[in-house]
């Protein structure tokens, strides 16, 4: 098995198809497949084991993707977002090797030993650079070499490398995409970078699919919705601070629907369920995917389907309302387990660790080896599942919060904050509590329409909504209003930093 | 005879046909057109197929056998029809799964 065994069957089907970029003078599917030849080629004459991007989307990142896989050399991208001296240290750990930048990427990585870097102009210009392309299908078909390697976001703690085999990818795509499934009207938007395991994947689905991939490097939500309407885009996957920005723009714009997007999918992190109920609104004919996964899982375990949405949005049952907040279930050839701390298989409704299982699921990394046990892979996600199989994500189990012995999901507590109609956005965490170990602090961004309230109006009615709806224990010690909560660049909250910035809430001897 | 596993390849010897193994374990006699399959790379196109197992294999399309045991993945679209102890194999059915990233 080979990446590149998913590309030759596009250009061998739909060679003529535009798989990147306009429709007028993209670059067809055979186009792709002579590129990533002329990549392998050049790849294959440099000192390099790996093939490390820094790189903001553009077509550079599929030539490379899929001329890495040629070359039998892993596919690294890096967030090219960090800082210089972070930078360099993940780049090291990828020597020997040989990286596609940008300009300002070539002077960044210039200290780092053993790393040949290429301009993309440059790769873009003459991927062989010299070097006779390849065109046999020579590519490795071992299923155990390593495809990708990918940082895991250290939101806490060192980044490790996820490794994803040819195997895992290739599993995912057999497993979830049909060949040439999509019709030659489609097109897909990708704002992920491509330093997220969606920004791996969405290459990979499209190219299977024979989806056009239109690439969006740098977000914004009035641009996003210019470009799906300028390059006839039909479907688009979003994480969901970009969901909540382009419904915001979309209101602004007077609430005009978008009606040419056929799928929007949406990921990589807890979406508010006010976002999402304005977006079917705003979308009125649109399939909604919700897909869950993680970077050791080679993107998607688990989607709530467009029909879960409509559902949701239309029916009276709380069960089916409720199911709008969760993953939906997991894919074919997919298996999920709730375990609690000792390992035991729990039941439906009752909380506890997610476990996945399956040919698609990694859980390997380059420093830490394989942490499969069984083949089940700890994701250290906290949830449960429904009576119908839906799951149910309460967040990492890291930010649980831990309160007088009793664990307490800050995910919980942020969907009630979110039902107050003043309140736009909301997080909840711990912080250290003398008498409990931990209290419960709110943070919360009023939405645009609240004028600002009195002084403790707001903390009193917040914490009667809690007291109303959940355990008294529950109830925060704190509220405290902000503008905006602090996002990953790809849309995770960062929990961690909350903690640093209102840890003087909590008692400091403890 | 070839050996199914996952990720095992094979071609024809009388079209352009080739599959990967996607489920599948043990030992069968596994034809392309009526005439054995090899190990990808391995052979030469020489013959036809014959006239009764000459319906095609489509690039991209799964092939299964009735017991479900094992699945192959048209690589290589060819003219011979694909079959397993004699036995033609069925096109699986789509996935109905929306696109998600």
């Amino acid at each position: 098995m080979n990446l590149m065994m998913l590309l030759e069957m596009a250009a061998e089907g739909l060679g003529d198809r535009v798989a990147v970029g306009p429709l007028e003078n993209g670059m067809t599917y055979r186009q792709l497949y002579e590129q990533a030849g002329m990549a392998a080629a050049q790849f294959r004459e440099t000192d390099g084991d790996t093939v490390v991007l820094c790189d903001e989307s553009s077509p550079a990142v599929p030539i490379s993707l899929f001329g890495a896989a040629w070359a039998g050399m892993p596919y690294a991208p890096l967030n090219y977002r960090l800082p210089d001296d972070d930078l360099s240290s993940l780049a090291q750990r990828n020597t020997p090797g040989v990286a596609i930048t940008d300009a300002a990427g070539a002077v960044r990585l210039s200290g780092v030993e053993r790393l040949q870097t290429l301009t993309r102009q440059q790769f873009l210009e003459d991927p062989a650079n010299g070097a006779s392309p390849c065109t046999a299908p020579d590519w490795s078909m071992d299923p155990d070499d390593i495809a990708v390697l990918l940082f895991t976001s250290g939101t806490t703690g060192a980044p490790k490398s996820a490794v994803l085999r040819h195997k895992h990818l290739v599993s995912y795509i057999l497993g979830s995409v049909e060949f040439m499934g999509a019709g030659a009207d489609e097109a897909t938007i990708v704002s992920v970078p491509p330093y997220h395991v969606a920004g791996v994947s969405a290459m990979l689905s499209a190219v299977y699919a024979g989806r056009r991939i239109v690439l969006f490097p740098k977000f914004d939500p009035d641009d996003w919705i210019d470009a799906v309407e300028r390059e006839d885009v039909t479907h688009a996957m979003v994480v969901p601070t970009m969901l909540a920005r382009i419904v915001e723009a979309l209101d602004a714009r007077g609430g005009e629907p978008l009606l040419g997007v056929r799928t929007l999918s949406y990921g990589g992190g807890r979406m508010p369920l006010p976002v999402i109920a304005r977006a079917l609104e705003l979308f009125p004919i649109t399939s909604f995917v919700n897909a869950y996964g993680l970077t050791e899982t080679s993107s998607t375990i688990a989607l709530l389907g467009p029909d879960d949405h409509r559902l949701a949005q239309y029916s009276d049952d709380p069960s089916e309302q409720r199911r709008l907040g969760s993953v939906g279930r997991a894919l074919p050839g997919v298996e999920l387990s709730i375990r609690d701390d000792a390992g035991t298989e729990l039941g439906a409704g009752e909380p506890g660790e997610i476990f996945v299982r399956g040919e698609q699921v990694s859980g390997e990394y380059l420093e830490a080896g394989s942490l499969l046990v069984d083949g089940w892979f700890p994701t250290r996600d906290g949830g449960f599942t429904d009576e119908a199989g839906y799951l149910f994500v309460q967040g990492r189990n890291d930010d649980v919060i831990i309160r007088g012995a009793e664990n307490m999901s800050p995910g919980e507590i942020e969907d009630v904050l979110l039902t107050h109609p003043g309140v736009s956005d909301a997080a909840a965490i711990g912080v250290p509590d003398r008498q409990w170990g931990e209290k419960v602090v709110a943070v919360i961004v009023l939405s645009g329409q609240t004028t600002q309230p009195p002084d403790g109006v707001v903390q009193s009615e917040i914490q009667e909504l809690v007291r109303q709806r959940l355990r008294s224990s529950r109830v925060p010690a704190h509220v405290v209003l902000v503008d905006e909560l602090p996002y990953s660049d790809t849309g995770k909250l960062l929990r961690r930093e909350l903690r640093e910035q209102h840890g003087h809430l909590g008692d400091s001897d403890c | 005879m070839v050996e199914l596993k996952p990720g095992a390849r094979f071609q024809s010897t009388v079209c352009t046909t080739q599959v990967i193994v996607v489920k599948g374990d043990g030992e069968a006699e596994l034809t392309c057109g009526g005439t054995a399959m090899v190990a990808a790379g391995t052979g030469e196109i020489t013959g036809e197929p014959a006239p009764d197992a000459a319906e095609g294999t489509l690039l991209g399309k799964r092939y299964r056998n009735p017991e479900d045991t094992v699945e192959l993945l048209a690589t290589k679209g060819g003219s011979g029809s694909i079959a397993i102890d004699g036995a033609a194999l069925g096109v699986a059915e789509a996935k109905t799964l929306p696109a998600s990233d």
